[in-house]
């Protein structure tokens, strides 16, 4: 297997000089994108705040029994009679006092956090699984697939999704529940997502790593799944975070306006449309799940918000 | 110019034909009875059911419904409201109100947006800088039936700066509030646009020129950092005008405005589905249309826009 090679000089290497300026200047940490953000988040306060605050409610989402030994539903008989100008006050073992039925108020709001954070959740794998594919093709093909996709696109983000989704929850007002909520959400609200991407895809398609793909041979789709893709998608996930955040206040509104989840469903905004008609004698049972809520929501905007800056080279230079 | 604003229309009439049909292929290509399906659990009166069968043509083929119901649209024919009223007498008592609302919401945006946005722009990564951001943050993320009851609950039952809720009083002074709650939580955008233009502009040559030949910063910062940092912001202004049209429902319900979002609010709670299908269906067509206005005023604007 061994070929005679012919012989070559080479020059010596030690003591040449060139070396010295030829050899490579790595900087001494390594450093992309992903991890100078990250650099950058860890120095922030308000990270830590909003991922506690975070973590928090997804704690409460996946074991309310931690928090709570109250079951939501169980004891909304029990102090009807208490009512009167102390009416909904708090006493031992139910801090934050009781609806008008009667309901723990602490435990309502404990196991609402369940209810928005699937609704959150499934609202942003909607928006992902339509938005991206959509904004994906469109900025990469163009032409008329992207002429196509856009107006599309154009057609669901000229309605404002709040409204939208007011007429899905009308039409399909006989079945309520976590995925047709979250569909009359997501359904509409993806086509921000799309257009945010196809304007990142059309930047990053130009670029030389793209061509060398092409040039080494691999498939035009291919070259989008691998490499035009991975590196548009810092966006897509800082609008994903915030549309989370979106998504719970969305579901709240449309279950305050009564035409969300059914009332027997445990959610912040039942909780605080039913609370609304006691806001001068009871204005607690008003408040907490309002806190929980917009608690929540800040918490996932400001980690979008954070994460936009951090990505943001520019943005950090200034600082 | 001109062919800027014609290219514009153009596309506007696709978008607008998608929406429409988008809408009305939502609610009445279901299968089964739609109009039965918009009530819900309720069973309404045969005579409306009739009625609603007749308005939108349900014995026709769909695409036939569609062009008459688009006829419908466009010759301003959009139904009656179950109290017998039509929906455009609604609209023409109704709309005057939300649009004043509106405005008045929209303007103390903007000069919110400006104020803050200078402020933090130009002291920015100072601690006037990040406390505007996080109470922006806060303003913003706090749902905005959240916001109308601590406001109404504080400024109007605790403290009784203001009424609880607007009823027929739809004078300037009845409305600040509501108008001021709105402009707090929307502020955020515009402040964050005015702040990123600030900072950029104040790098810019032509500032450093006037501050070169001897100008202080005190006429500096007016006439060559905040005119050219405007822009961005008056079109987020006029773009958020839009939004607010068709989104001022929740608001008007809570404080009992008698706009078109209050309309649209009882419709929902009393469960009269075609009446919020009508309703939603010209809220959208004006959001379309002051989209489109918006996008125009950006070319008026910024002459860039208008090349590409």
């Amino acid at each position: 297997m061994s070929r005679p090679t012919p012989e070559h000089y080479v020059a010596p290497f030690e003591g040449n000089d060139i070396i010295e300026i030829d050899a490579k200047q790595l900087p001494d940490r390594r450093s992309n994108l992903w991890l100078d953000a990250w650099r950058d988040l860890r120095r922030r306060p308000l990270f830590y705040a909003a991922l506690i605050v975070a973590l928090v409610v997804a704690t409460m989402a996946f074991f309310p029994t931690l928090f709570t030994q109250v079951p939501p539903n169980d004891n909304c008989q029990l102090p009807l009679g208490t009512r009167g100008p102390n009416m909904g006050a708090p006493m031992d073992g139910h801090p934050l006092g009781f609806t008008l039925q009667g309901c723990d108020v602490y435990a309502r709001v404990v196991w609402g956090a369940r209810t928005s954070l699937t609704v959150g959740l499934l609202v942003v794998a909607i928006t992902a699984a339509i938005g991206i594919p959509m904004g994906a093709l469109a900025g990469f093909y163009g032409g008329w697939v992207d002429s196509f996709l856009s107006r599309i696109g154009d057609i669901f983000f000229s309605i404002p999704y709040f409204l939208a989704a007011v007429v899905v929850m009308t039409v399909f007002s006989e079945h309520k529940n976590v995925f047709v909520i979250s569909f009359a959400i997501g359904g509409f609200a993806w086509a921000s997502l799309a257009r945010l991407l196809r304007a990142e895809v059309l930047q990053v398609k130009n670029k030389e790593f793209v061509l060398a793909s092409e040039a080494i041979g691999r498939s035009k789709f291919s070259t989008l799944i691998r490499h035009v893709l991975p590196n548009s998608l810092s966006p897509v996930i800082v609008s994903l975070t915030v549309s989370l955040g979106a998504a719970i206040v969305a579901e709240a509104a449309l279950s305050f306006l009564g035409v969300g989840l059914g009332s027997n469903v445990m959610s912040w905004g039942n909780d605080i449309s039913e609370a609304q008609t006691t806001i001068r004698t009871a204005p607690m049972a008003l408040f907490w799940p309002s806190l929980f809520l917009t608690l929540t929501v800040l918490a996932f905007i400001t980690l979008g918000e954070l994460v936009r800056d951090a990505l943001d080279p520019k943005a950090r230079a200034r600082r | 110019m001109l062919r800027y604003v014609l290219r514009r229309l153009l596309q506007a009439v696709p978008v607008f034909l998608g929406t429409t049909l988008l809408i009305y292929a939502l609610v009445f290509a279901m299968p089964g009875d739609p109009i039965l399906a918009l009530f819900g659990e309720r069973t309404p009166n045969p005579a409306v059911l009739e009625a609603l069968r007749a308005q939108y043509n349900l014995d026709k083929p769909f695409i036939v419904q569609y062009f008459l119901y688009l006829q419908d649209v466009f010759t301003g024919n959009m139904g009656a409201t179950f109290s017998g009223r039509s929906v455009n007498d609604v609209l023409a008592q109704a709309m005057p109100v939300t649009v004043k609302l509106v405005i008045m919401a929209v303007v103390i945006e903007f000069f919110l947006s400006v104020v803050v946005g200078l402020i933090s722009g130009l002291r920015a990564g100072k601690i006037a800088d990040n406390v505007s951001l996080v109470i922006a943050l806060i303003f913003n993320s706090t749902p905005v039936f959240v916001a109308m009851f601590l406001a109404q609950y504080f400024v109007g039952i605790k403290w009784g700066w203001a009424p609880v809720t607007v009823g027929g009083d739809t004078t300037w002074g009845a409305m600040l509030l509501p108008a001021i709650v709105i402009a707090l939580t929307i502020f955020v955008t515009g402040m964050r646009l005015m702040r990123g233009s600030v900072i950029e502009a104040q790098h810019e040559d032509y500032v450093r020129t006037a501050y070169a030949k001897g100008l202080t910063s005190r006429r500096v910062i007016p006439v060559h950092v905040m005119r050219n940092s405007l822009i961005p912001v008056v079109t987020n202004t006029a773009a958020s005008f839009g939004y607010l049209i068709a989104g001022t429902t929740i608001t008007e319900g809570i404080f009992d405005i008698p706009g078109v979002g209050n309309t649209l609010y009882q419709a929902i709670l009393r469960g009269e589905g075609p009446t919020v299908v009508s309703f939603v269906t010209v809220l959208t067509i004006a959001y379309v249309v002051l989209n489109i206005l918006v996008d125009l005023l950006y070319a008026v604007l910024d002459p860039r826009i208008r090349y590409v």
